[in-house]
């Protein structure tokens, strides 16, 4: 049913460190490794050894480069995946009901047997969420790895997504977003977390923690005449070596 | 976003045979008997041949009814069973005046109706779509239903109706190219608030995800040169409106009026094109890939 729901009893969803995000891709490798084997049709790739490969990801990871008003420019690591908004455009637009979120827990997911590879429910997602698998023309997306977090057959600290499980740096956290005493709840108020495109009205239940501020440059300066060079030019014996092995 | 050709074709050939059959309804011009079979077929080939080609960009078509279901929310699933209405009442409209000279002249009148209604279920499917603001705005369905009247009456042969409607889409057409170019920067979306990074400062893209090419990119990133877009537009105009109201102001004769129909649906395929072609999704600023600003 392409109804949302009016009320979920939990948001499940990721909180996305970006201060601690350092691009290295393994979340995106997981994701692909996990969601290749289980939860519906493979993530297909075209190509994959030849001139132009492209393939299926459920999370892929940006780098921007930032620059402040004042100081030097920030490298900043930007991990995308399905933000399982509560006003999930996707899903309304969605003619076979093949998209729907579910009531007990918020996850948007796509009935791959109803789905029909019309396209459109990526058309309405302003974050490039979801992509249609090219191999079997259906729709992909993030699943919150739910045939892991409610897994009784893995050990309870495999009862995560893979992406979070993953993460060598911790960036990326899986919580209730809806209890507001949960570790990622706590999380986000602490550290200020963000929507993304706010202005869509997609209400994101996914949330992104801005970087910290950096420190500034004046703790360096103490030391920084003792710093500088001693001699710009070799003189003496360094010297007369330099001017001799330049004429050779 | 990517131009498919099978899209194209199908909102503007099903745009042009829903139009024919909203004149045909309201009894422009009256046929009965073979004259109205061979305008109804005319009618019933462009509209459904449109329909048809639709499926061909779906990545599973043998699961197309499925799409009746989700009416509710979906604009495609209202497009789908507001064209079956449309055609079912139109059918029952064109036996009476095929098979027994009567025109049964409410269900034409509902007839119309229902096929106007999917023509703008069609543009709906585009208008609706915050992420694409360009086509986010009352334009876009005021267009669709506009040139499906215009192309309508051509067809149907009511000169002075297609001459009034034609400029008056020239004119919208216009309007349409003019709000259309300022719609993103007032959508008020950029890169700083898609990163949520403008609080630090200006955000430019370093690294791309993924070197090469994938489904987002292809599907919805897709950038026209302003030089080359400014070109389409004229030749756009020129054959949908300009060429065709000179053709049909000149004497009458059923070459000039086959020539004015054919160059004004080479003007409306080439104003599709654009609309596909100049629309810019959202996405393309996660992937610094904006032509403007
Ligand atoms: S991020 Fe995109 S795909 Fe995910 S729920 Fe939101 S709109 Fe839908
Ligand atoms: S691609 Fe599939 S899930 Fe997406 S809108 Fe079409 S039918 Fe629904
Ligand atoms: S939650 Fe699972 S499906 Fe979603 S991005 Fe992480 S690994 Fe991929």
């Amino acid at each position: 049913m392409t109804q949302l729901p009016t009320h979920t009893e939990k948001k499940l969803g990721l909180v996305i460190d970006l201060d601690t995000c350092v691009g290295c891709h393994a979340c995106v490798v997981s994701c692909k490794g996990w969601n290749t084997e289980n939860y519906g049709a493979p993530l297909s790739d075209q190509d994959p050894y030849g001139a132009d490969p492209t393939g299926t990801f459920l999370n892929r990871v940006h780098s921007y480069e930032v620059q402040p008003n004042q100081g030097v420019a920030q490298l900043i690591h930007f991990p995308k995946s399905c933000l399982h908004c509560d006003d999930a455009p996707c899903v309304t637009v969605c003619p076979t009901g093949a998209s729907y979120k579910r009531v007990e827990d918020g996850i948007v997911l796509v009935n791959e047997s109803d789905c029909i590879g019309c396209g459109l429910c990526a058309w309405a997602c302003p974050y490039g969420a979801r992509e249609m698998d090219s191999d079997q023309g259906v729709m992909k997306k993030c699943t919150l790895c739910v045939d892991r977090i409610y897994n009784e057959n893995l050990p309870e600290e495999d009862r995560q997504p893979a992406c979070v499980r993953t993460c060598p740096s911790n960036a990326r956290h899986f919580g209730d977003l809806a209890d507001s005493e949960s570790d990622v709840s706590k999380l986000v108020a602490e550290r200020g977390g963000i929507d993304l495109m706010p202005e869509q009205g997609t209400k994101p239940v996914n949330k992104y923690l801005p970087p910290r501020p950096k420190d500034t440059w004046d703790q360096i300066d103490i030391l920084a005449p003792l710093l500088d060079p001693v001699a710009e030019e070799p003189k003496g014996f360094l010297g007369w070596l330099d001017k001799t092995l330049e004429k050779l | 976003m990517h131009p498919a050709p099978s899209i194209i074709l199908f909102t503007v050939l099903s745009g042009l045979g829903f139009g024919l059959l909203f004149w045909l309804g309201l009894g422009f011009p009256p046929v009965t008997g073979f004259s109205a079979f061979a305008f109804f077929t005319i009618a019933y080939l462009l509209a459904i041949g449109g329909l048809i080609s639709s499926t061909f960009h779906l990545g599973n078509p043998q699961r197309a009814l499925k799409a009746f279901t989700q009416w509710q929310t979906s604009w495609l699933s209202r497009e789908a069973w507001l064209s079956v209405f449309a055609l079912t009442f139109m059918g029952l409209y064109a036996i009476g005046a095929v098979f027994f000279a009567t025109r049964i002249a409410p269900l034409g009148w509902i007839g119309s109706a229902l096929a106007l209604a999917t023509v703008y279920a069609t543009s709906m499917i585009y208008g609706q779509l915050k992420t694409v603001p360009r086509w986010n705005q009352p334009t876009t369905p005021a267009l669709f239903l506009m040139l499906s009247l215009a192309g309508g009456a051509l067809l149907a042969g009511q000169v002075t109706y297609a001459l009034i409607l034609i400029t008056l889409s020239g004119v919208l057409q216009g309007a349409v190219w003019y709000l259309g170019d300022t719609r993103f920067a007032k959508s008020g979306t950029t890169m700083e608030t898609a990163t949520g990074l403008g609080t630090i400062g200006k955000v430019t893209a370093f690294e791309p995800p993924h070197t090469g090419n994938n489904y987002l990119l292809k599907e919805m990133v897709h950038v026209v040169g302003r030089k080359h877009s400014q070109k389409l537009r004229i030749i756009a105009i020129t054959l949908m409106a300009i060429l065709p109201i000179i053709l049909l102001l000149l004497p009458f004769s059923h070459t000039l009026g086959a020539l004015a129909a054919l160059s004004h649906l080479a003007g409306v395929l080439t104003s599709r094109w654009l609309f596909f072609a100049e629309a810019e999704h959202v996405i393309g600023l996660y992937y610094g890939k904006r032509e403007s600003t």
